[in-house]
């Protein structure tokens, strides 16, 4: 493409390590551009190494031997290529094969008698930038036995339902490979903290990768393991430093390079080894256990200082918004998870299934400590809009999971209004009957 | 307090909304020696709410109790005076996830109506973005910078009193979205592309009625956007609730002893109903993307 090259520009040209999206007609795939990497889209394999340096949106064929050949830029008008769904930040490749029907191709068709939805179904997508990213990050990193489905509506009210904006602190809990979190993260723009809850060994984000947030993003994110809520919820939660055994360290012994003293306790052997071959390898040995054992050391104490931020960020019991979604049963995540935060902030809870939300609901208004809850799904009707064959084309409902939300509200025991009023003097009491019926 | 940042206590000038039970809600405005009535008796600003913090329980001077909350454009949204028909949280999600609103976007926006999608936008954009807002009437145009004001969110928001279809959002070239909510959004087209970043950005529409999408569709067409595509959210609330179901009683069971059956004679079930009717239509969003120039 003959453009003239703009500094502001600049930052939506494709570089090595960009995540970027390839489109063609309906379909997307997230994938990373890397040196001389084959990728697969399509049935078809190639480089994208032609497309660093290109801008975003640009259109490339596929040469013989898979190197991308830029496109000469097509002219948006009439054709119904505008219909199809996009992606922001897309890198669009055509292969200039692909089947895309014309207004002309369609009125013949129709002449021929396939029926015009038939058609249109296949031309008009119902996707959107946010559902695409959702669609192909499951794609990509979800085994499609744990596929969960969240689609992008119920996504969309998750996030402002939950109030997510720049500055606040936002506890997260999902198990969509890192999509809910990449959204939230994305709507914080790198303002304020997002404290990941992670069951078992370590956080999933893989999804997240997709988003290319810039680096400093990351330093707003902090993650805690749940089988440690407990402990800080009583306040012996651990978090002093440990030696790479694990022991709690004594401040004497604070090295972190070199030979640590206790390895010189390590007993030397006693033999005199006659054969130097021999000692060489037993010394390098020596050396290569000290090296791991360094290592260990180090990412021992480097997450002890994450444990360390998280814990500090939520033993405040302060945070501004609570997000589930995931597999796991509802009601006791939450139960356990709200008493990290403040009163008067938002939380939503997503599962894909119903009941378990009722039980949510159902112990909400038992203990008290939060309003407004609310239980709803979302219903989702796309339509194809063309002169005289306007109608709608697809009901999206019931697939999406539902949600329950609420507001929290300074923990009391939960007294319901006559109960409250039985604690005054019963004098009183009859008075304000009165009053409250007039 | 303000719409864009959370804080603890309640302060002198702050718009907190009193939460008086399910579905009934009203925003004031804390002002010290003030005082304002609740269903259950009256809140005197400088004890009951100075100092406060928010999501705590007030008792009013009945005796019964209300909450304290801090605003947040959700709760505005259900709250705020009605100048016109306004947009509601549902329609609201969709459009801020569909036109990829977020920290640092810049978005213009008409009509501004009574401010339910502006308060919202400027939440989602804080602190690096900016909504270019224009409304046609002049006192509504007031009504809402006068809001903006209130909620301390002014430094995010410019609104001009102006026709968007003749005289356009007042900046060109600096939009990463725009967003459509008047008469007739074809006319005004133009003016959104120019509005918009030469490298591309979303657009979003919102009319009641299909005539006006089809040929808010066929302009869009004309000026070279793509990806456009028409839809409608709607939400459908559940209804939680304990229900009691009778069991049958089939007599005594043959062979058993004694006793007949003195037991349950009913059973507590929780379930959840869906609404008799769905959400009443509210209108269609038509999204759009323009291509890099």
């Amino acid at each position: 493409m003959a453009e003239s090259v703009n500094d502001s520009d600049a930052e939506s040209r494709i570089s090595f390590g960009d995540y970027v999206v390839l489109k063609r007609g309906d379909v997307f795939k997230s994938v990373q551009v890397e040196n001389k990497k084959k990728v697969i889209f399509e049935k078809q394999w190639f480089f994208l190494d032609n497309a660093v340096g290109q801008l975003f949106g640009t259109r490339f064929e596929i040469e013989a031997g898979g190197s991308l050949k830029l496109k000469a830029a097509k002219h948006s008008g009439d054709s119904l290529d505008s219909k199809e769904a996009g992606q922001d930040n897309r890198h669009i490749l055509d292969d200039g094969k692909s089947q895309k029907l014309t207004r002309d191709d369609i009125e013949t068709l129709k002449e021929q008698g396939l029926k015009g939805q038939e058609i249109v179904q296949q031309l008009i997508d119902n996707s959107t930038t946010f559902k695409d990213k959702t669609e192909f990050a499951q794609e990509k990193y979800i085994k499609k036995k744990k596929k969960n489905h969240l689609r992008y509506d119920t996504l969309a009210q998750i996030l402002t339902l939950g109030n997510i904006h720049a500055g606040s602190k936002i506890l997260v809990f999902e198990t969509c490979a890192g999509l809910v979190l990449g959204s939230v993260m994305e709507r914080m723009g790198g303002f304020g903290s997002v404290i990941q809850m992670y069951p078992g060994g370590g956080p999933t984000r893989a999804g997240m990768e997709s988003f290319g947030f810039p680096s400093h993003f990351h330093e707003t994110l902090h993650e805690f393991p749940l089988c440690k809520v407990n402990a800080l919820l009583a306040g012996t939660l651990d978090l002093s430093e440990k030696d790479a055994d694990g022991n709690r360290r004594s401040e004497s012994s604070q090295e972190t390079s070199g030979v640590s003293e206790e390895r010189s306790s390590e007993p030397q052997s006693m033999e005199v080894s006659v054969d130097p071959q021999e000692e060489m390898r037993r010394v390098e040995r020596e050396r290569l256990r000290e090296q791991k054992a360094q290592e260990k050391k180090v990412k021992m104490e480097e997450k002890r200082k994450k444990l360390a931020s998280a814990a500090a960020l939520l033993e405040g019991r302060n945070a501004d918004g609570l997000v589930i979604a995931s597999r796991f049963h509802p009601c006791p995540v939450l139960m356990g998870l709200l008493k990290f935060i403040a009163p008067s902030r938002p939380f939503v809870v997503y599962c894909q299934y119903r009941e378990p939300l009722i039980e949510c609901y159902t112990k909400l208004r038992e203990q008290g400590g939060a309003i407004s809850l609310r239980l709803t799904d979302s219903w989702l009707r796309h339509y194809q809009v063309l002169p005289n064959r306007t109608h709608p084309v697809l009901l999206m409902s019931g697939g999406g999971g539902y949600l329950l939300s609420g507001t929290t509200v300074a923990a009391d025991a939960a007294k319901t209004r006559n109960q409250q009023k039985s604690e005054e003097p019963v004098a009183k009491r009859l008075k304000l009957d009165e009053i409250s019926s007039a | 307090m303000s719409f864009v940042e959370y804080s603890e206590i309640i302060q002198e000038g702050d718009v907190v909304i009193i939460f008086q039970g399910h579905e009934s809600m009203m925003p004031i405005k804390v002002q010290s020696g003030a005082q304002t009535q609740t269903r259950y008796g009256a809140i005197r600003h400088s004890s009951d709410l100075i100092g406060q913090r928010f999501g705590s329980k007030v008792t009013c001077s009945k005796g019964g109790w209300v909450y304290v909350l801090h605003p947040t454009p959700e709760l505005w949204t259900v709250n705020l005076p009605h100048r016109t028909q306004i947009l509601y949280t549902t329609d609201i999600a969709n459009i801020t996830l569909m036109l990829e609103l977020k920290p640092g976007s810049v978005v213009c926006e008409s009509g501004t109506g009574s401010g339910s999608l502006s308060h919202s936008i400027i939440r989602t954009i804080a602190p690096t973005g900016h909504l270019h807002t224009v409304e046609f009437h002049a006192q509504r145009a007031e009504k809402a910078m006068q809001e903006f004001k209130e909620h301390k969110v002014s430094h995010l928001v410019t609104v001009r009193n102006q026709d968007v279809c003749k005289d356009g959002f007042g900046i060109t070239g600096i939009a990463d979205a725009v967003f459509l909510d008047i008469p007739s959004p074809w006319e005004a087209i133009t003016h959104a592309k120019s509005a918009m970043k030469r490298k591309g950005g979303r657009l979003c529409s919102f009319s009641p009625c299909i005539e006006q999408v089809q040929r808010t569709c066929e302009a869009l067409l004309d000026h070279g956007f793509e990806e456009i595509c028409t839809l409608e959210v709607l939400l459908r609330v559940h209804d939680v609730r304990a229900i009691n179901l009778p069991l049958p009683d089939f007599g005594p069971e043959e062979g058993s002893a004694d006793t007949p059956n003195t037991g349950n004679t009913s059973v507590i079930c929780r379930t959840a109903t869906p609404p008799r009717e769905m959400a009443g239509h509210t209108g269609y969003l038509t999204f759009a993307t323009k291509p890099r120039d």
